[in-house]
């Protein structure tokens, strides 16, 4: 083990000099009177290695001796990760709550996994079977999840399993099987796999395109801005535009297998939420906790920065160790400017040469390099498992012109941009429908999403020019079109998070109701004059509110359907002419 | 015995460095010059060259001055000694008592572990209807007041410290004019809370490294009173000189900037600060309360900006009035369904029609006609500005509900309020009452 001693002290970087050979990220370990505190290198340069070191660096002294450990940061993983709380560096909370009490003591690392609880294994692999990194021999139950054991993806080319033990308990380090390489090495498989958290993993067959859109109830996403199984998105917006609230229900709601919640350098209060409501909700699709679909990642504001910088790699190591079992993930990161902002403390204290903004130079490529680690992927056995990323961005003053919200958006594959005028006015979610943009497929042909987002774009133009000549100055016509943008923002694009129903819509729903809404947007209605359109308009938003708040297909549900048909009959006579090629529809 | 160095390396505005050995990080110094003696912190170790920065500042500081290193970090004395009495910012009396050197403790500990945080739950009543009404403070909530210059914002803290239900108030004042630190004084003595009290000041013209100090070592205070099972309440401010007085030594330190000269890490220092606000689980609270002045009444300038992701919530003061508007309690939901039954249902009617009367003034004030509605309206917002935003009004909640009623009443007939009827039937004004 190489040995050195500390030679500087700057924040959270600690430099050492050190004689023998160091390897670059590789973790490293202060030694403190009380403590052994964990660092990464960072940057090494003659005989010196800098570190960043992912606790309070109070305390620390020239000459103190560091052990360089050889290994990279990596994630255990194996199966009991599901329902559990840990830090960025991986330490579960709740253990160390119990160790620790009410603080968080430095330099205390705890065993990720549970060591003492076995699992019921069931071999699928036989002795003999010629099997390549990632290939399953075997699966033990974890929730509802065949948790599949794998060959440990870091190894090469084809090997030759072995031995394998029988079905029966284990525990995670007991060993399971035997394999063997071409050139006769022997590795001997546990049910734990080490990988290093900032090198993707890519033992899977091929990637392949998001196609499927990533259901997540919430209709102005799912119609208007869908996001993909295996795709990106991030939610940039001022504090206090409800992002956090939109992951919170979209960790809730979406139609993925597993969430993994990595809370990035934000409030404390916010993750105890979900700490603490997520073992008591029901999964309706599982009949299970939501929490045993989920992983929580916290690295709240005040918690070392260097840990906020690990812990989005760590929850994205998971994801894709998920992903792997041929399961849906879905990482939701909250947020990625805080973890930006890591990097630019620590490139300062680099002293390196800043960026815009004093962000480092590599800050693009960085953060295009997390979200590439997304992707639906087929595996060897041909089924397919995905990771899809969300990450909130906090850009500075709510200004999308920074550089941790382009650098984002040049990778991402779809936007969904808060705003500050649409969360004043109580509007949610306050996703901006003419700004924002998505490039997925979503649940609705992309035609008819298209002209009813024209119709946002139109009525906004009539409503501005309204501000200026009033409601006289503007034609009947314009007039209409302004209450038709107005009501499919208020009936549509908005939504009751406090209504047990109305606060997740099924795409089943989405595509029936819209279809409704198409027909008044896209439909001749006549009005003698104004004050007779908004009073049409008013009654048919009343009666589509109540309607959302029905539960589908009941009896309540029929009969504002029926009293809804029955105003859009008398109303409307035929088609606007800029609609007649959208023949879906008439459902 | 402890070696002295006498030969100091450098001198750049607050910070000074000396070759010395065996010196560990953020671990203390004293500092003898011709002017006095002065405490001084470690801020960065490179080979045998230690930073410090001097807590009384860099002038006068010659190159021969001693420096005697302590071996500890820096320390405050915590017992119930504290209570009543009023500290500089690095912990010295300010009042001419004693100084306390029993049971110290380290200042800037670790965070909170999130598994042992609990949801919050008890309302804090301040006898303010724009917070208790809409806006409901909650215990281990952070918050700040953004305001501007000029405005009665230490007032208002003060006020809200004296009638707030918590067994203990720690005032941290960071570049406080000194005026406004008499006002404090004088308030809380006044409101005979001074024995439940702790005062760590830093005036506008003490040296600006001690502003630094402020908020961790009343924070470092509030968390051990609050182990002790205490209520506690810690204001502070002014945020944004704390803030400042970051800009200032990072800039002297040769940091690279990131937004208008403050340094980087200004996020995750502020919120090292606020995250304190807690409520421990089987023992006290810390609730805390800050000021943020708007340079310009500018939100978007770093130090609101930034301070508006981590807290839960602010306050607008504008005019000497908590504006309804962009203020927001974001844990008010937790406490405001336990109240009275009506509070929700009230505070969010009563806030939509004051969204119509300002439309309405807005229209009156660009000439158009004013229908009827229009009038109730404004009659509605006279009535609403007067008896609920007017800072010296001072109700208890649940007088502030009658009143929102009587106001209501006065303007309105009851379907024009959007209110559910059942409300209504029991808490709609008999007539008489109105006018009596």
């Amino acid at each position: 083990m190489t040995v050195g001693k500390v030679v500087g002290v700057n924040g959270n970087m600690v430099s050492v000099e050190v004689d023998e050979v160091v390897s670059m990220n590789e973790v490293a370990y202060v030694k403190v009177e009380e403590a052994r505190l964990k660092g990464e290198v960072i940057r090494v340069k003659g005989n010196r290695a800098d570190l960043q070191v992912f606790e309070l660096t109070k305390g620390i002294g020239v000459g103190d001796s560091v052990e360089f450990t050889g290994d990279l940061l990596a994630a255990k993983l194996g199966p009991g990760l599901l329902t559990r709380i840990y830090d960025g560096l991986q330490n579960p909370l709740t253990d160390l709550a119990e160790r620790c009490g009410f603080f968080l003591q430095r330099g205390v690392y705890m065993e990720p996994l549970d060591t003492r609880r076995s699992w019921s294994f069931t071999p699928t692999a036989k002795t003999g079977d010629r099997l390549r990194a990632g290939d399953p021999v075997g699966w033990v139950p974890e929730g509802v999840f065949q948790h599949r054991i794998m060959v440990p993806f870091n190894l090469e080319g084809e090997w030759v399993l072995e031995w394998l033990a029988s079905a029966g308990d284990y525990h995670i380090d007991d060993t399971i099987a035997r394999i063997k390489s071409p050139d006769g090495r022997l590795v001997e498989m546990t049910m734990v796999i080490v990988w290093p958290v900032k090198r993707p993993i890519t033992a899977y067959a091929e990637r392949l395109k998001p196609a499927q859109p990533m259901i997540t109830r919430v209709r102005i996403i799912d119609t208007f801005l869908p996001v993909s199984e295996g795709g990106t998105y991030c939610i940039p917006g001022p504090f206090g535009a409800g992002k956090t609230v939109l992951q919170q229900v979209t960790s809730r709601n979406a139609d993925v297998d597993i969430v993994i919640i990595a809370a990035c350098g934000e409030r404390a209060g916010e993750v105890v939420e979900t700490l603490k409501e997520f073992p008591e909700l029901i999964d309706p699709r599982t009949g299970r906790t939501l929490m045993e679909r989920t992983i929580i990642i916290v690295n709240t504001s005040s918690m070392p920065v260097a840990s906020r910088e690990a812990s989005v790699y760590t929850a994205v190591t998971m994801a894709e160790y998920y992903r792997q079992m041929g399961l849906r993930v879905l990482l939701l990161a909250d947020s990625t400017s805080r973890w930006a902002q890591a990097m630019r403390e620590m490139s300062g204290r680099l002293e390196e040469i800043p960026g815009e903004e004093a962000f480092p130079a590599y800050l693009e490529s960085v953060i295009a390099g997390f979200y590439e680690r997304a992707g639906i992927v087929r595996l060897r056995d041909g089924s397919t498992g995905s990771v899809t990323i969300g990450g909130t961005v906090s850009p500075a003053g709510g200004n999308f012109e920074e550089p941790v919200t382009q650098a984002t958006l040049k990778v991402v594959g779809a936007f969904h941009g808060l705003s500050r005028e649409r969360s004043d006015a109580r509007k949610y979610p306050a996703i901006h429908p003419l700004e924002s943009w998505s490039k997925y497929r979503g649940i609705i042909d992309r035609d008819r999403t298209e002209y009813a987002r024209s119709m946002l774009f139109r009525g906004n133009e009539v409503s501005q020019m309204m501000k200026v000549v009033g409601e006289e100055g503007t034609s009947l016509d314009d007039y209409v079109l302004y209450l038709k943008s107005e009501f499919l923002d208020a009936v549509y694009l908005q939504q009751n998070s406090f209504d047990p129903v109305d606060n997740s819509v099924s795409p089943e729903r989405q595509q029936h109701t819209f279809n409704i809404i198409f027909r008044v947007l896209s439909g001749v209605l006549v009005f003698k004059e104004k004050e007779e359109a908004r009073q049409w308009f008013y009654k048919l938003r009343q009666l589509f509110l109540d309607y959302n708040g029905s539960t589908w297909k009941s009896v309540e549900f029929y009969d504002a359907e029926k009293k809804i048909e029955t105003m859009i009959q008398e109303k409307v006579s035929g088609r606007l002419k800029d609609a007649e090629r959208l023949t879906g529809g008439q459902g | 015995m402890r070696k002295v160095y006498s030969r100091i390396e450098s001198i750049a505005g607050n910070v000074i460095s000396v070759r010395a050995e065996g010196v560990r990080y953020k671990d203390l110094a004293v500092v003898e010059s011709r002017h006095g003696s002065s405490l001084a912190e470690v801020i960065r170790l490179k080979d045998d060259l230690v930073s410090l920065q001097v807590f009384a500042g860099g002038r006068g500081i010659s190159t021969g001055d001693q420096v005697r290193f302590l071996g500890y970090p820096m320390r405050v004395a915590f017992s119930e000694d504290l209570l009543g009495r009023i500290f500089t910012g690095s912990g010295k009396p300010r009042d001419g008592g004693p100084e306390l050197t029993s049971k110290l403790i380290e200042i800037g500990g670790p965070s909170v572990n999130p598994a042992k945080r609990i949801i919050p739950r008890n309302m804090v009543r301040t006898g303010i209807p724009m917070i208790d009404l809409f806006n409901t403070l909650v215990e281990s909530q952070k918050l700040p007041i953004f305001s501007v210059s000029g405005e009665p914002y230490n007032e208002l803290l003060a006020r809200i410290a004296l009638q707030a239900e918590v067994d203990i108030i720690i005032l941290g004042g960071i570049g406080l004019k000194y005026d406004d630190y008499l006002g404090y004084k004088e308030a809380l003595e006044n409101g005979g809370a001074m024995s439940r009290t702790v005062f760590f000041v830093h005036t506008a013209s003490d040296p600006i490294v001690e502003a630094l100090l402020v908020p961790d070592i009343a924070l470092a205070v509030a968390e051990n009173f609050a182990l002790e099972g205490k209520k506690v309440l810690v204001l502070l401010s002014d945020m944004t000189n704390f803030s400042d007085a970051l800009k200032e030594i990072s800039i002297t330190m040769e940091q690279v900037p990131s937004n208008r000269g403050y340094p980087g890490d200004l996020y995750s220092q502020l919120a090292a600060r606020y995250e304190k606000a807690v409520d421990f689980e089987g023992a006290g609270s810390i609730t805390i309360l800050g000021v943020t002045t708007m340079p310009g009444d500018d939100v978007t300038h770093p130090v609101p900006d930034n301070t508006g992701y981590i807290t839960e919530g602010q306050f607008y003061l504008r005019n000497g009035r908590i504006e309804p508007f962009g203020s927001l309690s974001r844990l008010k939901q937790m406490v405001n369904g336990k109240t009275r039954e009506d509070h929700r249902a009230l505070m969010d009617g009563m806030i939509k029609l004051y969204a119509g009367y300002k439309e309405s003034l807005e229209k009156k004030s660009m000439g158009f006609r004013m229908s009827n509605w229009d009038n109730k309206l404004l009659k509605y917002g006279e009535l609403f500005e007067r008896s609920m935003m007017d800072l010296k009004v001072n109700i208890p909640l649940e007088k502030a509900l009658d009143q929102g009623w009587d106001i209501l009443a006065e303007c309105f007939d009851p379907s024009e309020t959007g209110l559910k009827t059942d409300l209504i039937r029991k808490f709609w004004p008999k007539k008489e009452a109105v006018h009596g």
